[in-house]
């Protein structure tokens, strides 16, 4: 099934081929599964989970925020309902916290009110007008200077890296194959209809491709002669704060919406952090993850609009995500310009929350596009849960190392994660490849220490479980290797002491 | 006659006194602002012949561990410091390595002997990793 | 689930952790325990393969393993039980422990007295918030000198030091004898953070050139680090405008502080000094847990290790104490503070009972570099004591005994340095030169 680095190999063929291992995909594949096809999802990275899934907001919008009668719309209230059903069967991790979105003028409350009326039309439940008392109540932190807010009590916080393993892992445990460090190169068509796709390791005969290739899926509909959108990648940082400053906000803070973006939030990670951020800065280039000073400046500003107390000096990481944008809403539906292919493409915020029901729509209109769709009687909704030893009590713990000794030994000291919760993230069915790889699993190296103690340490057991050099261990993408081997003798002389 | 002042930092203890060494004809003939016996004796032989005590490691055959740390026994000509660690580069040795075992004596025959600083027992079954 | 009762439990087998089980032994505690989650004892000094450690605990110039295999030694001789593997879970306030290990699972230990010795981590690149992507190739310096020194291999084949702390300096030399290309050590304050000694031996021997004053301002690569910008600061810290150049490197390495870990501490509710990060101790090294010592780095950031050795033998001699119920639960303390000139002082506290010694041992660490200087002592405002100082850097701890019988009764204890006047500067303390 893999070979020597852990890869599974691309098939010579396949009813559907999924472009893009992001949220986006690997929900249609797991939607895709429940079905009688073969199914091969392609990955142009070592992992699942490394694009705009690897670093977004992980918020459930509660979906009051698109005009009604989009896809925006209409999908991001039938994803949140999905989450609430299915979450917990696929290892997704995800807390109700509700949001608010906060007024700090007059101005703000009437903005408030307007999207109060849009998220009824959009059919999102329990919305409320809050005072400002109401608010301090709720959240003592936010300033004093506020004025009201929505409250949304459907909204919520998931964890995007385990929402993408999640379906990712169902998918392969119904059948659907994930090809790592694939990536692809052109189509094959024939009277402008797909009938294969050319990838960096081999060729792949399919009649029907789901364009989910995120910041790349504007070339991937290029490649099908296909210039019906571009893609344009929307920058936006972060700073991530330690758990150990405990409970800041209660629930995710919109401040009211500007034009660009919904401005920078407060929020509480499903895993107990507190982030700030994003601010949206148009870029050109889909690599282009760096942080700027000026930037990160510009998100504590915003954050302090809100939330004026921010423990800044607990900050434990900073990064940047990519959005994909294309425009106002999505990009779903079959291809103008080449029959079998269907985009699921600019698929910004909010996009984590849609992605189970833009699963549903993609095999629909596949359904239309001619795919045969045969439900399987053993289908199996859901993965096994897997032990997460800080979460047991005593009795629990014990009785797992038991079971396994490896859970007896503490890799990560941050978050206390253990060898037996590494290994197997390694050898589960979409099992991590690189230490990020883990990191998103397990939470390994997520902690104030960054990795800085654990590192080399989840870096050994890659390479044990893996039957790999330590050399050959990955940060996370694919060329990111983490250690050199020291020169053998009189490799490298000096002689200028 | 050549009269030379050499600018030395001393570096045998935390205090980190500097001062000027005067040498004439290769001799050191005064010095100004070491404040110790220890600290003069270091600013003399500096201006002279400098040395360095050296560590660093070796590889290990057979043991618990993959690496033994060595120290040179007495400090290094500052000059021969390279060639002391490309010779220790092609050093192996077995386990088990007890701490004080010379593991390469009067390296390129300088008089200096390098030495284990620390056990490295056997690997056992268990330990190999 | 194994319950065992122990009278004094060291949580972490490094330098303070040993010496704290020793000094509890000495002090007579029957059954003492070190729980460590390594593969052996010694913690970081097992990958300090330098030389440098116990010119003044052992008058020798010892390698980290060296000074590590000395106390290991003493402590298979003492009787000291170990636990190797072991990670503590929990340490409750009463001294119930809760630790796990792979082979003997879950197992609680009841202790009457316990030593936290847990040591520090290194601050990272999020704390120190810098911007730029995030490739492979960043490391703090403790986790690429674990790498080098004990697994044999390289973070990088040309790097960039960011911050000259100890560590940082240690491994410029370090990765110079492998073959790495050190291209330069930037520090964003306007001295070092290092001992002088490592800033000659480690950099100026290799010609490395140390920029102080400059920021790290961006990281760059996708896969692997490709670079890093650097710009001056002015003395607030702020990056001068046009001053910015790139560097070309693979790897940067982060030595940039310590931070003491104190994870066990906090969750157990301890009260913790905000300036050094550990805990708030009287003399006898109690903390605000009735029954819970703390030593080493985990109470303070040390400079040099034989002051651990010796701070943890205080810690563990009073854990013996209190455990026979001949050290009371640290009340009614005088608080000790910290004047101009000094930012940390350990301890901060002072138990009423003084004991029979004659002298108080204080460290500190002072805010700022000053040349020539005076250490001063007030009892209660009143200026009881003075110690000249020849030299005060922030990177290296002060050391002055002050006699018991000058503080007294005092309500409350105060230090400060002073810049010393000139006829003062020129009569060095002899005290200071003694090493």
């Amino acid at each position: 099934m893999t070979d020597h680095f852990g890869m599974t190999p691309l098939p010579a063929s396949a009813d559907v081929v999924v472009i893009g291992g992001g949220v986006v995909g690997c929900a249609i594949a797991r939607e895709l599964s429940r079905h009688a096809l073969s199914i091969v999802v392609i990955e142009s990275a070592p992992d699942v989970a490394t694009g705009t899934s690897k670093a977004n907001s992980g918020i459930l919008h509660a979906g009051f925020d698109a005009d009604a009668g989009t896809w925006k719309a209409r999908l991001n209230v039938r994803g949140a309902a999905l989450y609430k059903d299915i979450a917990e069967g696929l290892g997704i991790a995800r807390r109700e916290t509700g949001s608010l979105v906060v007024a700090r003028t007059e101005a703000d409350r009437a903005t408030l009110e307007a999207l109060r009326r849009r998220g009824v039309d959009n059919g999102v439940p329990g919305l409320e007008l809050w005072s400002r008392e109401q608010l301090l109540t709720h959240e003592p932190n936010v300033s004093p200077e506020a004025q009201g807010a929505l409250w949304a009590p459907t909204g919520a916080v998931a964890c995007p890296f385990l929402a993408t393993i999640g379906f990712a892992e169902n998918a392969i445990r119904n059948g659907a194959r994930i090809v790592t460090e694939c990536a692809v190169t052109g189509f094959e068509l024939a009277d402008k209809a797909i009938r294969a796709v050319r990838t960096t390791r081999g060729r792949i005969a399919t009649r029907f491709v789901v364009n989910a290739a995120g910041l790349y899926s504007g070339e991937i509909a290029r490649f099908a002669g296909d210039d019906s959108f571009t893609i344009r990648p929307r920058r936006g940082e972060y700073i991530l704060f330690d758990r150990s400053v405990g409970p800041l906000v209660n629930t995710v803070l919109f401040p009211a919406p500007d034009k660009v973006s919904k401005g920078i939030l407060v929020s509480p990670t499903v895993h107990g952090n507190t982030f700030i951020g994003p601010n949206a800065l148009d870029i050109d280039d889909p690599g282009d993850l760096e942080t700027t000073p000026e930037g990160l400046s510009g998100i504590i500003a915003g954050a302090r609009r809100i939330v004026p107390g921010l423990p800044l000096n607990t900050a434990i990481t900073e990064f940047a995500g990519l959005r994909a944008a294309a425009g106002k809403d999505f990009v779903i539906g079959p291809s103008p310009a080449a029959a079998g292919l269907v985009h699921a493409a600019g698929i910004q915020s909010p996009g984590l929350t849609s992605a189970p029901a833009i699963g549903e729509v993609i095999v629909a209109m596949l359904g239309e596009m001619g795919l045969r769709l045969t439900p399987k009687a053993d289908f199996v909704p859901v993965n096994p849960a897997r032990p997460r030893f800080h979460e047991l009590d005593r009795a629990g713990q014990a009785a797992l190392i038991a079971s396994n000794p490896l859970y007896g030994r503490v890799i990560c000291r941050c978050e206390t994660i253990t060898e037996g919760e590494i290994v197997a993230a390694i050898a589960s069915p979409c099992g991590a490849r690189t230490v990020d790889g883990v990191k998103r699993r397990v939470r390994a190296g997520s902690g104030r220490c960054q990795g800085g103690f654990c590192g080399p340490r989840v870096t050994a057991i890659l390479a044990r479980e893996l039957g790999i050099a330590i050399t050959d261990v990955r940060k996370d993408s694919a060329q990111s290797w983490l250690f050199f081997p020291r020169p053998l003798a009189g490799s490298e002389e000096k002689a200028d002491a | 006659m050549l009269r030379q002042v050499h600018a030395i930092q001393c570096i045998g203890c935390p205090v980190g006194c500097g001062g000027d060494v005067v040498v004439e004809d290769g001799a050191v003939v005064d010095m100004t602002g070491f404040t110790c016996a220890k600290g003069q004796a270091y600013a003399a032989e500096e201006v002279v012949s400098p040395r360095r005590m050296v560590t660093t490691t070796v590889r290990v055959v057979g043991g618990a561990l993959p690496l033994l740390p060595i120290m040179s026994a007495t400090a290094v000509p500052k000059a021969a410091i390279f060639d002391c660690i490309a010779l220790l580069r092609s050093v192996a040795v077995r386990a088990p390595v007890v701490e004080g075992d010379v593991i390469v004596a009067n390296a390129l025959g300088l008089g200096v002997d390098f030495i284990a600083t620390r056990d490295i027992p056997a690997a056992n079954a268990s330990q190999a990793s | 689930m194994r319950e065992l009762a122990y009278d004094v439990v060291t949580i972490g087998g490094g330098p303070a952790g040993m010496a704290a089980a020793l000094g509890a032994r000495a002090a007579g505690a029957e059954r003492v325990l070190i729980i460590e989650r390594d593969r052996e004892l010694g913690g970081i000094l097992q990958q300090c393969i330098h030389n440098g450690f116990g010119l003044r605990r052992f008058e020798e110039e010892l390698t980290g393993p060296g000074y590590a295999h000395r106390y290991i030694r003493m402590v298979e001789d003492a009787g000291i039980d170990v636990w190797l593997d072991t990670t503590v879970l929990a340490a409750e306030p009463g001294g119930v422990i809760t630790a796990v290990s792979p082979e003997a699972g879950l197992q609680v230990v009841r202790a009457k007295a316990v030593c936290y010795t847990m040591g520090c981590r290194e601050r990272t690149r999020g704390a120190i918030r810098t911007p730029g992507s995030r490739p492979a190739g960043v490391f703090t310096a403790g986790a690429a000198q674990r790498m080098v020194n004990m697994e044999g291999y390289l973070p990088g084949r040309e790097v960039v030091i960011v911050g000259s702390g100890d560590i940082g300096l240690i491994m410029a030399r370090r990765m110079t004898f492998e073959g790495v290309k050190v291209k330069a050590v930037f520090e964003i304050m306007p001295y070092s953070n290092g001992l002088t000694r490592n800033i000659v031996q480690c950099l100026e021997d290799f010609g490395i050139p140390l920029y102080l004053g400059h920021s790290v301002t961006a990281i760059h690569g996708r896969d692997r680090v490709t670079g890093v910008t650097v710009s001056r600061v002015n003395e607030r810290l702020e990056i001068i405008a046009d001053t910015a150049f790139d560097v070309a490197c693979d790897c940067v390495l982060l030595s940039v502080g310590l931070i003491p870990e104190n994870e066990l501490g906090r969750a157990a509710g301890l009260v913790l000094d905000p300036i050094t990060g550990g805990a708030l101790v009287d003399q006898y090294r109690q903390t605000s847990i009735p029954g819970f010592f703390a030593a080493g780095n985990v109470l303070h950031v040390h400079d040099l290790v034989d002051w651990v050795s010796q701070e943890a033998e205080i810690a563990g001699r009073s854990a013996a104490l209190y455990a026979r119920g001949e050290l009371p639960s640290s009340q009614a303390q005088r608080p000790v503070t910290t004047g101009d000139g000094i930012r940390t002082v350990v301890p901060q506290r002072l138990s009423p009972s003084l004991g029979t010694k004659k002298s108080e041992r204080f460290y500190f660490r002072a805010s700022r570099p000053m040349g020539p200087s005076i250490l001063q002592v007030f009892a209660d405002g009143e200026r009881v004591f003075e110690r000249k100082l020849r030299v005060v850097k922030p990177s290296e701890m002060i050391v002055a005994d002050v006699p018991l019988k000058l503080i007294g009764t005092a309500a409350q204890l105060a230090f400060a340095i002073v810049a010393a006047p000139d006829e003062v500067a020129a009569a060095a303390d002899e005290e200071e030169a003694s090493c």
